[in-house]
């Protein structure tokens, strides 16, 4: 992808509303949280909604790494990796108990529910996304101008 | 693309509708002086011509916005839009079967770059754009893929519908508003020599204005007549590689581009098959020996003699931080930024490495740094003397392929050179055509627009123009600016995707 600053910082937070937010309500209820439906409801979005918060900060370093690569591209690849540390990031948050309003998540549940996510938003990043929006990939990865 | 055989063949016989000397002299036309020459009108909304890639690309798209066919016309003497382009990748040694310089996404047929070449090509290449360029080399596509894909797109968009055969002359303004684009049809095809297209629009899309060669190159071919031993790698040059193939020789290529990079391969592959004994002895003008720029943020790789990068651009002017920054500057600071990242460069490709490697291990490849300063011709080969770091060289050789691919002045091209004399149109920074930032063409504005695309319009606030995205990119711009003059309706997420799914179905539109 050949993302700009404000591109990268658009097309993540659209995706994880969009394709992200979708995807959880769909996930939720076969996740092993070992509670309720509501409860389980609340720890996925919880968790979409630190993973894009926090996505914006990331999207920072990315931007300054992009910034020694001579062709100013961030490739394929990475776009995948970077869910390592953003995913061990959010995981540490809530099991450190750092997310105020929420009761921390089930290991398993995360693990499936992030990865899952991450998998489908780089999926339609790379690709589908050009189809509906036939600007964006010449605009940097911006949605609005 | 000449016009000299169809203006040798109308000399000889006068014809009706000719353009007079006062039209010629004329910079605005009104529709009664085309009447009085008796050059017939044909109106239509918007005309492109050169009809290349560049016209192709940008029909493409309108077509898929929604513009019918009879609103656009495409003059040209080209059968298809990959002619000229299939003709100059044959003879630098990319056969269909080659894999061209240019990115997966990168589809003239396609304007959503979904499914990518690779994707389409199969799962061993989805790993190698998954993994490139960190731990694959960059994915590019058979040059036959491209054409095979453009030929089904034209059907598609029934695109010989609107192709009008014939070489444009010029293009006026008209009186009113508007513009005259004229047309020399071939022999036979019409009743009068030239025709007349009216148009609020025209979109300029010649490609390369020419060839140039280098002094050096030139004046040997001016003093000895010699075109055989001597050639530039973008003419046909077959005879020698056959030449090699009946005795034994010793080649100097000269350039550290990408043709020199498939002409040493092309040489190497003669070696490696049919058993030669080729000598290749290589000239740098600039030697390359690492990794270089401006600083740590803009360092380019190299090595022996060449500098590396996947396209012909750094891949962000085709829509990331460097389009956008590159669209913001103008005057000496875009010359200067496009000093930077320009240079001549070659991708790296695995057997290119191993070819060169081993050339170099056993004695029959060689670098040389410098330039020629004479070459002449000595019983049946060729000597040049080259300043050299080593100091002043003499070599007799079989045969000196110039891979230094020059292109001429946009005033050798006669339409262009039309366009600034007598329509308005200036020069950008690096002296082409001076383009905005939706392609239209500057100074030319007459109650409509005209607009160019590709080569010509290098030097610009966009890049990349040379290059199959960057004329959709181009096509783009163009689109969404006729959209705001009501041309067409703005491709938006509901028709893009509609249109998609019909790319993919093979409907005809």
């Amino acid at each position: 992808m050949l993302p700009t600053l404000s591109g990268r910082i658009q097309t993540r937070i659209f995706l994880l509303v969009v394709v992200g937010g979708p995807w959880t309500l769909i996930i939720t209820p076969v996740l092993p949280t070992g509670a309720d439906v509501g409860a389980s409801y609340g720890a996925t979005f919880s968790v979409l909604l630190v993973t894009t918060v926090l996505g914006v900060l990331w999207e920072l370093l990315w931007h300054g790494l992009q910034q020694f690569r001579w062709e100013k591209d961030w490739p394929t690849l990475f776009g995948l990796l970077t869910g390592i540390p953003e995913g061990l990031l959010v995981w540490f948050l809530f099991a450190g108990g750092v997310v105020p309003w929420s009761d921390g998540v089930a290991g398993a549940a995360f693990v499936l529910h992030f990865t899952t996510t991450w998998l489908l938003v780089w999926l339609v990043a790379n690709g589908p996304m050009r189809v509906p929006f036939v600007h964006w990939r010449i605009n940097g990865g911006r949605l609005v101008p | 693309m000449s016009e000299s055989p169809i203006a040798q063949q109308h000399a000889r016989t006068p014809r009706p509708g000719d353009l007079t000397d006062r039209l010629v002299a004329t910079d605005v036309w009104t529709d009664q002086m085309l009447a009085e020459a008796g050059i017939p009108v044909v109106d239509v909304p918007f005309v492109t011509f050169g009809g290349g890639i560049g016209s192709f690309v940008t029909v493409d798209y309108l077509r898929i916005s929604g513009v019918p066919t009879s609103a656009i016309r495409v003059l040209t003497p080209l059968r298809t839009p990959w002619e000229s382009y299939e003709y100059l990748t044959t003879v630098s040694q990319i056969p269909r079967s080659e894999r061209l310089r240019s990115d997966s996404q990168s589809r003239p047929d396609n304007i959503w770059g979904f499914p990518s070449y690779a994707i389409a090509e199969g799962p061993k290449q989805w790993w190698n754009v998954f993994l490139e360029p960190i731990f694959t080399r960059y994915y590019t596509p058979r040059a036959g893929h491209a054409f095979t894909a453009m030929e089904r797109e034209m059907h598609r968009i029934r695109y010989p519908e609107m192709v009008v055969p014939g070489q444009v002359r010029m293009v006026r303004r008209r009186a009113g508003g508007g513009y005259f684009t004229i047309l020399t049809p071939p022999e036979g095809a019409a009743p009068t020599r030239r025709i007349a297209y009216r148009s609020q629009w025209v979109h300029v899309a010649v490609g390369y204005p020419g060839l140039k060669f280098l002094p050096d190159l030139q004046r040997y071919r001016q003093r000895y007549d010699d075109f055989a031993r001597v050639v530039n790698a973008y003419e046909p040059h077959e005879h020698v590689y056959e030449r090699l193939h009946r005795r034994p020789g010793t080649v100097l290529v000269r350039g550290g581009g990408i043709v020199a990079s498939r002409v040493l391969q092309r040489l190497i592959d003669d070696r490696d098959q049919r058993g030669l004994q080729t000598q290749v002895v290589h000239l740098f003008r600039t030697y390359v020996a690492g990794a270089h720029g401006p600083s740590v943020f803009s360092r380019r790789p190299g090595a022996d003699g060449w500098a590396y990068q996947g396209f012909n651009y750094p891949k962000s002017v085709w829509g990331g931080q460097l389009k956008q920054r590159m669209r913001r500057t103008s005057g000496e600071e875009r010359a200067r930024l496009y000093k930077e990242m320009g240079g001549t460069n070659t991708p790296l490709r695995d057997d290119w490495l191993e070819q060169l490697a081993r050339g170099r291990r056993e004695g029959w490849y060689r670098v040389v740094i410098g330039q020629i300063e004479d070459m002449r011709p000595v019983g049946d080969l060729v000597e040049v003397a080259a300043g050299t770091d080593q100091g002043p060289q003499l070599g007799t050789f079989d045969a000196v392929i110039d891979c230094t691919g020059l292109e001429a002045d946009i005033r050798e091209h006669r339409v262009l050179a039309d366009l600034l004399d007598h329509s308005g149109a200036g020069r950008n920074p690096v002296g082409r055509l001076d383009v905005g930032t939706d392609f239209e063409l500057l100074g030319t504005r007459n109650g409509g627009k005209i607009y160019a695309s590709g080569s010509a319009t290098l030097g610009g606030p966009f890049p990349g123009v040379d290059t199959f995205f960057g004329l959709q990119i181009a096509a783009q711009e163009i689109a969404d600016d006729l959209a705001r003059q009501g041309f067409v309706q703005r491709l938006g997420p509901g028709r893009s995707t509609s249109q998609w799914w019909k790319w993919v179905r093979n409907t005809q539109i």
